[in-house]
């Protein structure tokens, strides 16, 4: 059975709500749930002073309203699937392990932040520091998906270590900064300064990119590997431009003021 | 037991356990696919002198990489075997071939060879690995761009030798009942016909007069012979053709020769027999008449 939770008003202040996961929530009485701590800027609440609940406690989870001021919905989660019918707040699904979170409207900044696997469905736009590294830490998402059907903001995949991270519009500036490793599908493009200081990693741009000077042209070749992960994409249900399989990209090599081994694919005209 | 008028000996083709493992290679086009599967497969006709037996098996209407593909079967004693067969051939037959890619075929399996893996050091430290999907695949650097290959190839069960003997009057009729016979066996999914055009003309026995040699020539059914040694032939045979089969299992080995042993049964054929050791070396026995059994017409039986 679903839980499904509705919230009754936007709070006044961001709500931390990290209880919000299947794995805490699943096996729980309606009355548990609603009895979840949760923090109202410092002050320690009730889940139930916010929303009402409706089901039972389980790994299918449904959250009604618009959540933007709700923090940390998923964080952590290792399996079960939670449903955004609205907005969510900052750090949705950060660090988690496993299981597939849907948002239905916007997100925040620092989706999938450090996570590790499992897979996020935005259908609006996101905010920044998509799948990236907390400051002060040194890696960034290290597996599973995200998928932005919308535009980012900047400093989508900081350091990023594994993963794909799909956005069908645009991203802001700063985008695969200090990027390790994993992959990164730019629909509409990015702002500037794209994997500045990347020392792995793979862009991938069907628009073209204003680079920094210290990446350098090596090639325009069809990546076979593209190939497949177009495929995934796709089972993914991701929009790609008709005949990408059979384009031809410009390799860019970067970014060499690291020096770095990372790689910007642009699609060729 | 006859099948239009072939007789069906009563006897059984005796097989062996071995590894079997699915390589689909893809290409930019069917026809370089089709060279690399060709070239991988290439003297791979039988585990003792080739150390593998190969063939292709289709092509592949849904590649990982949405390319033209085709799939190889490779067999081998062991995964040690296997698992040096396969790099060996993947590495100097299909990563030497211009465009290609090469996957595992087999994805429901327990056990996995790391061939991909073993290759990726040819990129000298420029490969890149790319996890895609929960798959592990290494891009590794060549003239025309890069060559993808999977990390770790899945291997299963598999049956190697099943066999039947096409004894006919003369050699074209022979050769055509062996022809049709090998085209019919393929339609069946997971088998390979390791041999040239899935027809062994040499078939052996085991051991030889010989003290170097582990296999010499079947003299029991070679024409030639027939005043000369023991020989199985009735008189009016002339031309024996043997169709080998492997299999990822025994049903895929069975369903293959059923096929196979009524397409052969035509015109000019006097009987269709199996190669066997007496029971005492494989572990699998295919019974011709068990096969068939519920193949054949009420006439037939």
């Amino acid at each position: 059975m679903t839980l499904v939770l509705t919230l009754r008003e936007i709070p006044p202040v961001p709500l931390e709500a990290e209880g919000i996961s299947p794995d805490v929530l699943k096996g729980l009485a309606l009355e548990d749930v609603l009895n979840l701590e949760a923090y109202l800027g410092n002050r320690r609440m009730r889940l139930g002073d916010f929303f009402e609940a409706d089901g039972e406690g389980s790994e299918e989870i449904v959250l009604r309203g618009d959540l933007s001021r709700v923090k940390w919905i998923g964080r952590g989660m290792t399996r079960g699937r939670i449903v955004i019918q609205g907005n969510a707040g900052m750090h949705l699904g950060a660090q988690m392990r496993g299981g597939e979170i849907l948002v239905e409207g916007n997100a925040s900044d620092w989706v999938g932040a450090e996570m590790r696997g499992g897979l996020i469905r935005i259908h609006g736009n996101a905010g920044g520091q998509i799948g990236a590294a907390y400051r002060g830490s040194t890696r960034g998402m290290r597996g599973g998906t995200i998928l932005v059907a919308g535009s980012c903001r900047n400093e989508v995949g900081m350091r990023m270590r594994r993963g794909l991270i799909y956005v069908g519009g645009r991203c802001g500036d700063f985008t695969g900064l200090e990027m390790i490793g994993g992959t990164i599908v730019l629909c509409g493009g990015a702002g500037i300064r794209s994997g500045a200081w990347m020392r792995g990693g793979t862009i991938v741009s069907f628009q073209d990119l204003v680079l920094l000077p210290t990446f350098l042209y090596t090639c325009t070749y069809r990546p076979t590997f593209l190939r497949l992960v177009f495929n995934h994409l796709r089972t993914l249900g991701c929009a790609l431009p008709q005949g990408i399989d059979d384009a031809r990209f410009a390799l860019y090599t970067g970014d060499t003021a690291m020096p770095g081994k990372g790689e910007i694919l642009v699609r060729a005209p | 037991m006859q099948v239009n008028g072939v007789h069906i000996e009563d006897t059984f083709a005796e097989a062996f356990p071995m590894w079997g493992a699915r390589v689909v290679i893809t290409a930019a086009t069917a026809r370089w696919a089709l060279v690399a599967a060709r070239a991988m497969t290439g003297f791979a006709t039988s585990v003792i002198g080739c150390g593998c037996e190969a063939a292709i098996e289709r092509s592949v209407p849904h590649t990982p990489d949405g390319r033209p593909g085709i799939s190889v079967l490779v067999f081998a004693i062991s995964r040690d075997r296997l698992r040096s067969a396969l790099v060996d051939r993947i590495g100097q037959a299909v990563m030497t071939c211009a465009t290609t890619a090469c996957y595992s075929g087999l994805r429901e399996v327990e056990e996995w060879l790391p061939v991909g893996a073993a290759l990726r050091y040819f990129g000298d430290g420029f490969q890149r690995r790319k996890r895609i999907e929960g798959q592990r695949y290494w891009r590794i650097p060549v003239m025309d761009g890069e060559f993808v290959v999977e990390e770790h190839f899945g291997v299963a069960r598999a049956v190697g030798g099943g066999n039947f003997l096409v004894l006919a009057r003369d050699e074209a009729t022979g050769l055509q009942a062996a022809w049709a016979a090998a085209r019919a066996a393929r339609t069946v999914e997971g088998v390979a016909l390791p041999f040239p055009g899935g027809v062994v003309r040499s078939g052996s026995k085991v051991g030889s007069r010989y003290r170097f040699l582990t296999a010499s020539t079947n003299d029991r059914y070679c024409p030639t012979l027939r005043w000369r040694t023991q020989t199985a032939l009735p008189p009016d045979v002339c031309a024996v053709y043997e169709i080998v089969i492997d299999g990822l299992g025994e049903e895929p080995v069975r369903e293959a020769m059923r096929r196979g042993i009524l397409a052969a049964c035509r015109e000019g054929v006097v009987s269709i027999s199996a190669a066997n050791f007496g029971g005492r070396l494989g572990a699998y026995h295919f019974r011709l008449r068990e096969i068939l059994a519920g193949s054949l017409s009420q006439e037939d039986r």
